[in-house]
């Protein structure tokens, strides 16, 4: 089981190589998406599903990104035929093979709990994604695509020197030298301290890149702003959530090495600094697809920000990554559908879009609203739950700091975003352009009515998984 | 043979200051190339003979890091038709210089922190942490792709002599999965820096500057 979740995809990656036909080729992507998403309902049912001595394993956190990831790689692979089918020009050969492969390594990456083997699925994964980032084939792309392999590369790569730090902190007290998880969390009480630390402060470093925290955040803007959205939605919902998933393995072995203190501080630190640098830079942003890069960076923030304040937080924060997963499909795939109608993402030429395209533009302000935390949709909820933890608990300064910067990034979102859809479109517009159609939006109403669903009422599976992973980070069993 | 460890490790450290030290990119792209062959000498020294698990990793560190990956850098360096660093943004001398800080300071570094009983003295840790800063300062300061490159690759040198330490907690599998990555890592560049230079007319990276806020 551990082993199919991620070789069927692997498969049928190959698969989507070697076939001739440029029509069928986006389908084999979607059935591909459905197929995982099977495997997936089937593994969670699972008690326990695990392979590799140890080496793979289906813990509570690793379920509950799995399912984030699959649900948001299926309404994906929903949208990538009707997406491609506009793109007659270029060939999807390398594109949808990537799209599989990206599956198939950011499955693995939730399932490891071998560190060293959770950074290669990791960096594969960043390796899976560079091609997809280059699917326009333009100057811009390139920059782009150069900026995110190089330093995604390098950030990666420091985090594989923080990993051997700590498995240096092990050996320097003579314990069992292993990445394995397991082993890490048991003899966390007895590691070396001043390698523990310089091993967290490199990891934070190194998957804080990955996940796009200020100031390792430079790539983001570029790579999302110059991919297609199916690509930024997949980004920016599924792999920067794995990213932080490594993120959470560091932190269970450093509470349990009693280091909590250490990292929490660092973490609402960082986490502070992520929401106030995407604020600053979101106000006033003529280009909208960079805009929603900065609110990933934004996010990312509340993420770790979550984890640092502690307590009810925590499940503030794995809820807040399912919601921000969901609402990112949403803005990525309407904003890609905006930005085709148009042929243009900045605010200068785009306007109106309520009156062009009426369904992507009130799928995309729809998203903004549950993006910024509006009510009913889950962002709020989530948003709330770290709040209030974080007054409850006395760290007033932090919880007025992080509703300030919440109102500065609504009123910042908000402009951008208002004027695309309101107005009047532009005359110089070809008639005969990108209209909605099926394809191109049922799968972001599907994320939309998602999001929703979760301000309205968590389904009692999905709250069970919460809080078996909420318990699991917080060093339950 | 454990004795030949450390006078191995110093050639490291020396071709980390040859690689700061020259304007032609076929000379950078050799020397890290002679690095990687090091590294994999190094793996049989250290742990001893010639077991089946080491001379694996031994001989693919070599293909890899000294026969595979310095050829795809070689092709597209001929394919982009340039052979020197133009105008790096810090000179050679002061990258020199701040070579022998990074080392320095690595050796003052690794002397803080508490080696295990086996490693005191050795030439290891601080070898290792003086080659990631080499490579650090290598991608920084210079402005042609290609040399960035080597930049990354000798900041994972490092990182694997850091990991030479370490075998037990690097099994087989990661091991090649890293060596695996890197090498896929360095092909999609491969590719990329072809597309640079033809849509560019450069491997200058300072011209990749239309995104900005």
């Amino acid at each position: 089981m551990a082993l199919a979740l991620f070789l069927v995809p692997l498969l049928l990656a190959g698969v989507a190589f070697v076939t001739p036909s440029e029509r069928w080729r986006p389908w084999l992507v979607a059935l591909g998406g459905a197929l995982h998403l099977v495997l997936v309902v089937l593994a969670l049912r699972t008690p326990e599903v695990s392979a590799l001595g140890g080496w793979l394993l289906l813990d509570p956190v690793g379920r509950l990104i799995l399912a984030l990831v699959s649900v948001l790689f299926f309404l994906c692979s929903l949208y990538a035929p009707g997406y491609l089918a506009l793109r007659p020009e270029r060939s999807n050969r390398v594109f949808c093979t990537c799209l599989l492969g990206f599956l198939g390594t950011t499955t693995l990456m939730t399932e490891s709990h071998h560190l060293g083997l959770m950074w290669v699925a990791l960096e594969a994964t960043t390796l899976a994604s560079a091609p997809m980032l280059y699917f326009n084939r333009n100057r811009r792309s390139l920059e782009a695509t150069w900026k995110y392999l190089l330093i995604g590369s390098v950030g990666i790569a420091l985090a594989l020197l923080g990993s051997l730090f700590l498995a240096y902190s092990a050996f320097r007290e003579g314990l069992v030298t292993s990445l394995l998880f397991e082993d890490l969390v048991r003899d966390a009480p007895h590691l070396s301290r001043p390698w523990l630390q310089s091993a967290f402060v490199l990891l934070f470093v190194g998957y804080g890149t990955k996940m796009g925290l200020a100031p390792m955040h430079t790539w983001k803007p570029d790579a999302y702003g110059e991919s297609p959205g199916l690509v930024g939605a997949l980004l920016a919902g599924g792999l920067t959530s794995c990213a932080f998933l490594a993120l959470l393995r560091f932190y269970q072995i450093c509470s349990a090495a009693g280091e909590a203190e250490f990292v929490r501080q660092l973490m609402v630190l960082i986490g502070l600094l992520s929401i106030a640098v995407a604020g600053v830079f979101m106000a006033r942003q003529r280009d909208f697809k960079r805009m929603l890069a900065y609110s990933s960076v934004e996010h990312m923030g509340i993420l770790v920000l979550g984890m640092g304040i502690g307590g009810a937080a925590v499940f503030g924060a794995l809820l807040h990554l399912v919601n921000n997963g969901l609402a990112k499909g949403v803005l990525f795939l309407s904003a890609g559908n905006i930005h085709r109608a148009y042929g243009s993402k900045l605010t200068v030429s785009v306007s109106g879009a309520l009156r062009r395209v009426p369904v992507s533009a009130a799928l995309f302000l729809g998203g903004f609203f549950a993006i910024t935390g509006s009510p009913p949709f889950g962002p709020f909820l989530s948003e709330f739950t770290i709040l209030r933890a974080a007054i409850d608990s006395g760290q007033l300064v932090v919880g007025g700091l992080l509703l300030a910067l919440l109102f500065v990034v609504f009123v910042g979102m908000g402009a951008t975003v208002l004027s695309v859809v309101q107005g009047e479109p532009s005359k110089t517009l070809a008639e005969d352009g990108f209209r909605d159609g099926p394809l191109t939006v049922g799968p972001a109403i599907v994320f939309l009515a998602l999001v929703l669903l979760l301000g309205l009422y968590i389904p009692p599976p999905l709250d069970a998984l919460l809080r078996d992973a909420a318990s699991f980070v917080e060093g339950g069993s | 043979m454990r004795e030949a460890v450390d006078p191995l490790l110093v050639v490291v450290l020396l071709l980390n200051f040859a690689i700061l030290g020259t304007s032609r990119l076929k000379a950078v792209i050799e020397r890290s190339a002679l690095q990687g062959v090091l590294l994999g000498v190094l793996v049989v020294l250290i742990h001893g003979g010639f077991a089946v698990q080491t001379t694996v990793i031994a001989l693919a560190t070599v293909l890899i890091k000294g026969v595979l990956i310095p050829t795809l850098l070689h092709r597209a360096m001929r394919d982009a038709e340039i052979r020197r660093e133009i105008e790096p943004l810090v000179g050679y001398i002061t990258s020199l210089l701040l070579g022998a800080v990074a080392t320095g300071g690595a050796v003052l570094f690794a002397r803080v922190l508490p080696l295990a009983p086996g490693h005191v003295g050795s030439l290891l840790v601080p070898a290792s942490l003086a080659t990631v800063l080499t490579g650090f300062l290598v991608l920084c300061t210079r402005r042609k792709a290609i040399s960035q490159v080597v930049g990354y690759l000798v900041l994972e040198n490092g990182i694997f002599v850091m990991g030479l330490s370490l075998l037990d907690a690097m099994p087989f599998l990661v091991e090649i999965g890293v060596l695996l990555d890197l090498l896929v890592a360095v092909f999609v560049i491969g590719i990329i820096i072809n597309h640079i230079s033809r849509e560019f007319s450069s491997l200058d990276t300072a011209r990749l500057s239309a995104l900005r806020e």
